[in-house]
């Protein structure tokens, strides 16, 4: 337990490598008592390996830390809790079949005797610091039972009763509704009153309205540090890519009017059992791209999933050019025109062992072209893989490599090139520009929109309200499991899509 | 630079990986107070002596290929057969019965049948447990393994029931074997008077048809694809259950096959211990030859010396035949160990950085270095681990 | 015979039958539960049987021949918690893919426990083993007293484990970090807690209760060693620990299960009803995937992590 408070806590000249990646490249930052600290930069930019650095869970190859002016290592989450130091992560560190209490007791070391837990102890301190911070939590109740925002609570309240009085909070609002997020902001306000504070967010309004400090990274280095105040959401942008990013827009023309694809009451269950779509009912047209907005965990998944013929539908039809698509194989699917790319790109949307030549032609190894009866035309698919590594831009040391080993952006620009090059007449995109930097954004905005031009119906997913306000013709939003509501773009904006995904209907939205 | 590091990275780490294999049968043969060196010649050089100990490899290298074959293209496409053992088992007794019970007919027409009835079963019984794996996800580890147990008794029971060879009851000595199969179910021997027989051709040109089917073949690639990619199959339209299946029924009659070819190639009866742990032999084999044909085939070769030359410490030197086992155990472990550090990327470009620094201190000695280093890398990783 | 002594006859062998498996399942449990399985489990029973045995083998005649069974299973833990180790450094330590490294383990295991039988003894011959050790008053109780109460140490402790282990493990600290450790280690380890020591802890556990489980089989219950003494239970111990959900009163219930199942077609045959032994040698694993085929395969609420190696430097 930490004995004495940290007044100030200091990164120096801070290196650590990945295989094949130079996550942080000499990085010197420090923290103030009380303050709040943003570090900002795009996916890969080395804020996540940077914080986990901080709190013991990775050794950097160079460099110091220094709190309160002393110089100390940190050879395991524990040294860092120690100091006081403590992390809220993106993906909440929870055990799901433990209860609050047990996960708590899983980092305090001084409750656990060797042949014997004291989790009345436990729930004690829980309960003193809920109520401190005015964070309700119950002490017994399992994981797995808690919303989203109060598995946040939950994590907030461990690391505080581990006794951090230096928090770290990565992405903290990456899940919550506009305003889930809110509330945030105003609890992490009042809490720099105790504590100091960094968080980590690639959000740039969060980032403007709370932090007293900011500090960019790009690449791994940091390219800005100064206050916040007086620093422009656009200026920051820049800052962050390195350049003036202009995100494609759509000209919002609308579709052609056409629907192409007609998805009426469809009821689908999830993995847990429960319907995660309980009659959704959505149309597309040709030529128009069509976003989905809405939270993630109300039926995206399943809606994707049930489209590409790799759900069950339990009742409803998806009408394809009036033909019924349900339940038929991915395959049927596949050959009727219908593009899919996946949320999960590492493991679904290619073969991580493949090379990048034989993952290209995943969907069409048994066509004509690429098959002479049962035997493989190699000219055929290395021509093919060619002609596409040129038109995408995939980037890679040869077509021979394994498909796994590319970055994000790549690995993506695969998926898209394989999609693209079946010339589809629906595409359904999910969180297609998920973790990809603004580069590999901005060529697959670019490549959606000529494909609209071309005709094509889009089904775009997305957690990111820009993109979708930047690309579709209109906007459905969805919650729990249905459309709450469907309307052009431009009659619709952030803070009323907001409230539509937080399951506020009606005319109550300004 | 990088691939000559990345070539001494993979032999270090294989030097270390073989050493381990065979300390650790060292260390079983010291408490039976043999020399370890002295009884790894004579199991590695013994039955290359003579033309007869090569044809014993070479006839032992027949089953071997044949259900490393198999093991390969289940475990490519996901699916991991333990139950070779019990495959084995049902196609001797699927193509002796053949044999037996099938009119008299011309040799081409009653070796191809009874060869085919081995694999068919092998297949069926195979395809229980690649059913049971798609369908309920029933583990097919545990499943093969029982399976495997199951045959045992089947078989047993057979061959000291239904099918036991009527002159044995006669005598009255009861050993539980069938009887001698027709000649014209037999496969012939290559070289009189050695046992080699035309089944070792059969082997290697399955090896070839195994490459070109899971290399050149659509079907090969969606086998591959489901098990390199179980989602992402599924996602680009291929049915993944449908191949497990089909893998498992794969592997299960290559086995089966493997089981016919030694009933009418070798034994021409069916006797007791026939399959004599080719089940799990073939395992080692094709983990060892890269699950690949190119490198099974020589992967039986090492395999088969093992096996005939641990049957010869038997006699020479009275180490047990079972000593075997205790190898191929020691080599399964080592292999699969030196795999997972070989494609430890993070560990590597560790070892490389190393070696860089140390070919900048000193001008030589590099390959001296090279196996130290390994070492060295593997204490470091292992302190950044309990 | 009357239906009631029948039922007596049966479980007079089952529950005595069951010893081994209830021991090494419940090793297994452990493992499991960590997010190991270890197929090895057989190799390590194999091994365990083996070095308990010899002892009582050697010292038959000797002044130290009371100790020898002691001897005996002392040795059985501490191979068992060798073999543990071994398997813990290659599917923890190197991360090697847990199914074939059991099969690697278990062919080792089955080959040196063979290799050494075969050398030093060679022949089939029995040893006197443990002796039952009635609990007075209790043996007493008409039908359930020899039935539950005079078993041998080895039987007592094994069904003192079951509540011992649970309690273990839900209501300790160590418990809470095995439970942990299986379901979401990386959640565990930014607490502190060292997922590759609890693993390897879990998996010599595992291992110690495996060499007990062949210790019994040797020693207690066939009293000689045989090459194939342990004839697949190892295996179907892995299996019992996911078909008993990872708990341990459940797994008591299916080691019964089992070995009741055994001993009523031997009870049968004893009644003279004609019935082929090898049919009824294979009940047991054609119960195994009956059983496993009937479980259904939601594993929401084993541990999720089962199989998966972990790595804390893979980028998540």
């Amino acid at each position: 337990m930490n004995n004495e408070p940290i007044h100030s806590l200091a990164v120096e000249g801070i290196t650590k490598r990945f295989p094949g990646i130079l996550a942080c490249d000499s990085i010197s930052l420090d923290v103030g008592e009380h303050e709040i600290l943003a570090i900002v930069g795009e996916n890969g930019a080395g804020k996540t390996t940077l914080m986990n650095i901080l709190m013991g869970l990775y050794q950097p190859d160079e460099g110091k830390i220094f709190i309160n002016g002393r110089e100390v290592h940190f050879r395991t989450p524990v040294d860092a809790y120690a100091t006081g130091i403590g992390m809220v992560h993106q993906h909440f560190m929870l055990v799901p079949n433990l209860t609050v209490a047990e996960n708590v007791l899983l980092g305090m070391r001084e409750f656990q005797k060797f042949l014997w837990q004291d989790m009345e102890g436990v729930r004690k301190r829980i309960r003193e610091i809920s109520e401190r911070y005015n964070l309700p939590v119950q002490p017994d109740a399992y994981i797995w039972q808690l919303s989203v925002g109060e598995q946040q609570r939950v994590e907030l309240v461990k690391t505080l009763c581990l006794g951090a009085c230096f928090l770290i909070l990565d992405e903290p609002t990456s899940a919550l509704t506009p305003q889930e997020t809110d509330d945030l902001i105003a609890l992490l306000k009042r809490m720099s009153n105790d504590l100091s504070i960094i968080f980590i967010s690639h959000k740039l309004a969060e980032v403007t309205a709370l932090s007293d400090r900011i500090a960019i990274l790009r690449q791994g280095k940091v390219v800005y540090r100064g206050t916040t105040s007086g620093q422009s959401v656009s200026n920051l942008a820049s800052l962050m890519t390195g350049h003036e990013v202009v995100l494609p827009c759509n000209e919002c023309t609308g579709g052609s009017g056409e629907t192409i694809l007609e998805i009426r009451n469809l009821k689908v269950r999830s993995d847990r059992g429960f319907f995660a779509l309980d009659g959704l009912s959505l149309s597309l047209q040709k030529g128009e791209i069509l976003g989905l907005a809405g939270v993630s965990g109300n039926g995206q998944r399943e809606l994707a999933d049930a489209l590409a013929g790799l759900r069950k539908v339990e009742s409803g039809s998806i009408l394809f050019r009036k033909k019924e698509l349900a339940n038929k194989s991915p395959r049927s699917i596949i050959e009727a025109g219908i593009g899919y790319i996946p949320e999960d790109r590492n493991e679904e949307g290619i073969v991580p062992p493949f090379n990048v030549r034989d993952n290209l032609i995943l969907k069409d190894f048994r066509s004509k072209h690429f098959c002479k009866g049962p035997f493989f035309r190699f000219d055929e698919t290395r021509q093919n893989a060619e002609e596409l590594q040129k038109r995408f831009d995939i980037r890679c040391a040869s077509l021979n490599v394994a498909a796994g080993s590319l970055s994000g952006g790549n690995i993506q620009k695969v998926i898209l090139a394989r999609e693209l090059a079946r010339k589809p007449e629906v595409l359904i995109a999910v969180y297609p520009t998920r973790g990809l930097d603004m580069g590999a954004e901005e060529f697959i905005h670019e490549r959606l929109l000529e494909l609209r031009s071309q005709g094509t119906a889009i089904l775009l997913i997305s957690e990111e309200l820009d993109e979708l306000l930047n690309l579709s013709d209109r906007i459905a939003v969805i919650f729990k499991g249905k459309i709450l509501a469907t309307m052009p773009t431009r009659e619709t904006s952030k803070k009323k899509l907001g409230l539509l995904m937080a399951g506020i209907s009606g005319e109550g939205a300004a | 630079m990088k691939s000559t590091y990345r070539a001494l990275y993979i032999f270090a780490i294989s030097l270390a990986a073989a050493l381990a294999a065979v300390l650790l049968g060292a260390v079983v043969l010291e408490i039976l107070g043999k020399d370890p060196l002295a009884v790894y010649k004579v199991i590695l050089t013994e039955p290359l002596k003579d033309l007869f100990g090569l044809t014993e490899i070479s006839v032992r290298m027949v089953p071997l290929i044949l259900v490393a074959l198999g093991i390969a293209i289940s475990f490519r496409s996901g699916i991991l057969n333990i139950g070779a053992e019990g495959q084995i088992q049902m196609g001797v007794i699927a193509a002796a019965a053949a044999a037996i019970y099938l009119p008299s007919l011309p040799k081409i027409v009653i070796l191809p049948l009874v060869l085919v009835a081995g694999a068919l079963a092998g297949a069926i019984w195979a395809s229980i447990a690649g059913w049971l794996k798609a369908k309920l996800n029933v583990s097919e580890l545990l499943s093969t393994v029982m399976l495997n147990y199951i045959a045992a008794q089947l078989y047993g029971f057979l061959l000291r029931g239904p099918m036991i060879d009527p002159a044995e009851l006669q005598v009255g000595s009861g050993t539980p074997q069938s009887v001698r199969l027709p000649k014209a179910a037999w496969i012939d021997r290559i070289i009189p008077g050695m046992r080699l027989h035309y089944g070792f051709v059969i082997a290697i040109v399955l090896a070839i048809l195994v490459y070109v089917f899971l290399w050149r073949t659509k079907w090969g690639y969606a086998l591959r694809a489901a098990g390199a990619g179980p989602k992402a199959a599924r996602y680009g339209g291929i049915k993944v259950e449908t191949c497990l299946i089909a893998a498992m029924a794969l592997a299960g009659a290559f086995a089966g096959l493997a089981g016919a070819i030694e009933v009418t190639g070798l034994h021409r009866r069916a006797i007791e211990g026939i399959s004599s742990g080719y089940g799990f032999s073939g395992i080692v084999v094709a983990l060892f030859g890269g699950l690949h044909p190119a490198g099974i085939v020589p992967s039986a070769f090492f395999f088969g010396l093992l096996l005939i030359g641990a049957d010869m410490t038997q006699r020479i030197m009275s180490v047990p035949a079972n000593m075997v086992l205790v190898l191929q155990g020691a080599v399964i472990l080592s292999i699969i160990a030196a795999k997972m550090l070989i494609a430890d990327q993070y560990l590597f470009e560790r070892f490389a950085r190393m070696l860089e620094k140390r070919g900048r201190k000193a001008a030589g000695g590099k390959t001296k270095a090279g196996a130290g280093k390994a070492g060295a890398a593997k204490a470091d990783r292992r302190r950044e681990q309990p | 015979m009357n239906i009631l002594t029948f039922i007596v006859n049966v479980l007079s062998i089952g529950i005595p039958f069951s010893v081994a498996l209830l021991l090494a399942s419940t090793g297994e449990m452990f493992n499991q539960r960590a997010g190991v399985f270890n197929l090895g489990c057989e190799g390590i029973m194999s091994m365990g049987a083996f070095l308990a045995f010899m002892p009582a083998h050697l010292l038959q005649n000797t002044s130290l021949a009371p100790y020898a069974n002691l001897i005996g299973i002392a040795a059985a833990i501490v191979i068992g918690a060798l073999f543990g180790l071994l398997f813990a450094l290659v599917t923890v330590t190197f991360r090697a893919p847990q199914g074939i490294a059991g099969i690697g383990l278990h062919m080792f295991g089955w080959g040196v426990a063979g290799t050494l039988f075969r050398y030093f003894v060679g022949g089939v011959t029995g040893v006197p083993g443990l002796k039952n050790l009635p609990i007075p008053f209790l043996s007493r109780i008409p039908l359930i007293g020899p039935l539950l109460f005079n078993l041998n140490g080895l039987a007592y402790a094994a069904f003192i484990l079951v509540p011992a282990s649970w309690y273990i493990l839900f209501k300790t600290p160590w418990g809470l970090k095995v439970r942990a450790v299986g379901t979401y280690p990386r959640a565990a380890d930014t607490m502190g807690v060292n997922v590759s020591r609890t693993r390897y802890q879990a998996l010599v556990a595992g291992g110690m209760l495996a060499g007990l489980a062949g210790a019994y089989l040797s020693l207690g219950q066939a009293k000689m060693f045989a090459d194939d003494i342990v004839a697949g239970r190892g295996f179907i111990a892995v299996a019992l620990v996911y078909f008993g959900r990872w708990n341990p009163y459940l797994i008591l219930g299916g080691s019964l299960l089992f070995s009741v199942a055994q001993s009523f077609q031997l009870a049968i045959q004893v009644l003279g009803i004609r019935f082929p032994y090898e049919f009824a040698v294979m009940l047991p694993y054609v119960l195994v995937i009956v059983v496993l085929a009937l479980t259904p395969g939601s594993v929401t609420r084993g541990p999720a992590e089962l199989g998966k190696p972990f790595d804390r430097e893979k980028r998540v």
